[in-house]
């Protein structure tokens, strides 16, 4: 039961953060391209990747608790696939099917060197 | 300044926002213990949640724009529910999970395969709720929303 309270709660701040992040940005750029969301999906896979590879040296990080709040509900609900799925679909059938591969790509790829970045932060902070 | 009815809207959106983040996370949450997710099989879960998501925003996004519907079943069931229900960052984790393992084919046949099922599950989605705008709309009466 506490594990739920706590995924509830760690949703609810994911994603107030990931609106605020998203009508921010949009207000900043407002260009088609989807720069709120892929914020908050570039953003989110670091942070996760940061508590992960925290918990192996920080015990705090590493108990139940602390995961369902910052991992599975923050960190989950910061970022999101339907938004990123519902984007790409539009990118492509509003006659611009080269920017949804490319919308695509860059999330991806970017995440997934976001999350690298995440992982190799949270090694260089065990030897602090 | 604002005035104290744009403030008393936003605090309703953003209510909205966070109790549909709420709710779509601890509905993740309930479909991540439901699944299988021993031994390799951890990418179940994720995967179905965000293709599931994927083809109800579909569908909503579709009977948003064509149907009236109340200013802040957007923040709630968009923005919270699906967003906190779907996720990108545990996506992402599944691959590295798969990768710590060993396993780098499978990591890559994930990333891809989330992608080819979530993107026509979006278009399901809509060609879906199209499709019964359209019936509702040729059997007046039916219709959720008809003419009177």
């Amino acid at each position: 039961m506490t594990t739920l309270l706590l995924v509830a709660l760690g949703g609810a701040a994911g994603a107030v953060l990931r609106y605020g992040i998203d009508r921010g940005l949009r207000r900043a750029r407002g260009s088609a391209f989807p720069w709120g969301t892929f914020t908050v999906n570039v953003v989110g896979s670091f942070l996760l990747a940061l508590l992960v590879g925290g918990a192996a040296t920080f015990d705090g990080l590493g108990s139940s608790g602390s995961r369902a709040l910052l991992v599975v509900g923050l960190c989950g609900a910061l970022t999101t696939f339907s938004t990123f799925g519902q984007d790409t679909v539009r990118l492509y059938t509003s006659g611009a099917p080269s920017h949804a591969v490319r919308y695509v790509l860059v999330t991806v790829l970017g995440g997934i060197a976001a999350a690298a970045l995440g992982f190799g932060s949270a090694a260089a902070l065990a030897y602090l | 300044m604002l005035s104290k009815a744009v403030l008393a809207h936003r605090s309703r959106v953003l209510a909205a926002v966070a109790l549909g983040g709420a709710l779509g996370s601890t509905l993740r949450y309930g479909v991540s213990l439901a699944l299988p997710h021993a031994d390799g099989g951890a990418v179940w879960p994720t995967l179905t949640v965000n293709v599931l998501g994927c083809f109800v925003i579909g569908a909503f996004t579709v009977l948003l724009a064509e149907t009236e519907r109340h200013h802040l079943l957007r923040p709630f069931l968009g923005v919270g529910v699906l967003g906190g229900f779907t996720t990108f960052s545990g996506y992402l984790a599944d691959a590295g999970g798969l990768l710590a393992t060993g396993q780098p084919l499978y990591a890559a046949l994930y990333l891809l395969l989330t992608v080819l099922l979530a993107l026509p599950a979006v278009v399901c989605g809509a060609a879906l709720a199209g499709g019964l705008l359209t019936r509702s709309r040729r059997a007046p009466g039916t219709a959720t929303g008809g003419e009177p």
